[in-house]
């Protein structure tokens, strides 16, 4: 499975939650198949998902799913020890790992190659780590949102890339639809 | 008067409540202080881009943060500044110690110390520099002069404000 196709099948698992969404086509992707007031769609600073849905998920109480990439992973791998050492049981950390660089053109990453984000992701300290095959992903990321404990999963799956255009929204009109959901 | 006492009352009495921080010698008791206060939340960051997502998260919950940081982290945060929180309007109050100022005992902190000033000129960010003890006093008005207007704000405070480097 692609990335596109992954989102598709946990459409229905986050549509009723918060979710901050990686920059580029993935964010195009979870706007074009289900857009909610729920998403915070990035829009630029490649690497930050992880630490913006983790900032919120410390800062209120409902759940809060951070979709990244193993790219924009390694872009900010110091998040994950943050992420360990103050670990908050309504945050899931959801990594698609294609092991490329799909927004950009599909350049293999390292995470495709000798570098295994679980196990950085456990020698970080995150004491709840899950590797996942993209055509099981779904019953793993509902139990890690229902669960109390912080999951982070490493979902495997192929690269490569759907057509489809960029978020024309505000991003002003972004944060404030997300805003006022988090705040309902 | 304790100016790190002062700056984690105003921080408080602003309800701020989620500050993240990334070390610096000056910035010490700051960040002693205000890992005290039961007010503020408190997480250490390992690089300031990663502390701005921090803060960014913070702000949608609806809490006012702040992120504690040296100047040089400005060379670091520029994308995150531009595309995250000046782009989605976001307020971020930036407490920064203004490396390579005068009474500066390290020569290549000079080095970002002299783009600094720039580099926040050329992203329109207000910028405040805190060079005597009294100055903190206009501390308070800069923290609500933040959450009035949605954007970040820097307040750069140099050695001579923090007292010095004593004998080092």
């Amino acid at each position: 499975m692609i990335r596109s196709e992954i989102l598709k099948e946990i459409a229905p698992i986050i549509r009723d939650h918060l979710v901050v969404c990686n920059i580029g086509l993935p964010s195009q992707e979870l706007h074009m198949i289900d857009d909610q007031p729920t998403n915070f769609y990035m829009l630029g600073t490649m690497g930050l998902s992880s630490s913006i849905g983790f900032g919120l998920a410390l800062a209120q109480d409902k759940p809060v799913i951070s979709i990244d990439g193993d790219g924009s992973v390694l872009t900010n791998l110091g998040t994950l020890p943050t992420i360990a050492n103050n670990a908050t049981g309504n945050y899931t950390l959801l990594i698609i790992d294609n092991g490329s660089y799909g927004s950009t053109g599909d350049q293999p990453t390292y995470a495709g190659q000798k570098t295994s984000l679980t196990a950085v992701a456990r020698a970080c300290g995150c004491d709840n780590v899950i590797e996942v095959q993209d055509k099981d992903l779904g019953p793993v990321l509902q139990s890690a949102i229902d669960s109390d404990e912080m999951t982070i999963i490493v979902c495997k799956c192929d690269s490569g890339n759907i057509k489809l255009p960029v978020i024309t929204m505000d991003p002003v009109v972004i944060k404030d639809r997300f805003m006022k959901a988090v705040a309902s | 008067m304790n100016i790190d006492k002062k700056i984690a009352d105003d921080l408080v009495a602003n309800d701020i409540s989620f500050v993240t921080t990334v070390p610096c010698k000056q910035l010490a008791g700051v960040i002693e202080e205000v890992e005290k206060r039961d007010d503020i939340f408190h997480i250490p960051s390992n690089k300031e881009d990663e502390g701005m997502g921090l803060c960014a998260g913070a702000h949608m919950a609806g809490k006012r943060p702040a992120i504690i940081m040296q100047n040089t982290a400005i060379g670091v945060t520029i994308n995150t500044l531009a595309t995250l929180i000046q782009y989605y309007r976001m307020p971020l109050p930036m407490l920064i110690s203004y490396r390579g100022e005068l009474r500066e005992p390290v020569a290549c902190q000079v080095e970002m110390a002299v783009h600094t000033k720039a580099l926040l000129a050329q992203l329109n960010i207000p910028t405040y520099h805190f060079h005597w003890q009294k100055d903190v006093e206009e501390f308070d008005n800069i923290l609500k002069y933040t959450f009035m207007c949605n954007k970040p704000v820097a307040i750069l405070t140099d050695a001579n404000f923090w007292g010095g480097y004593g004998d080092q």
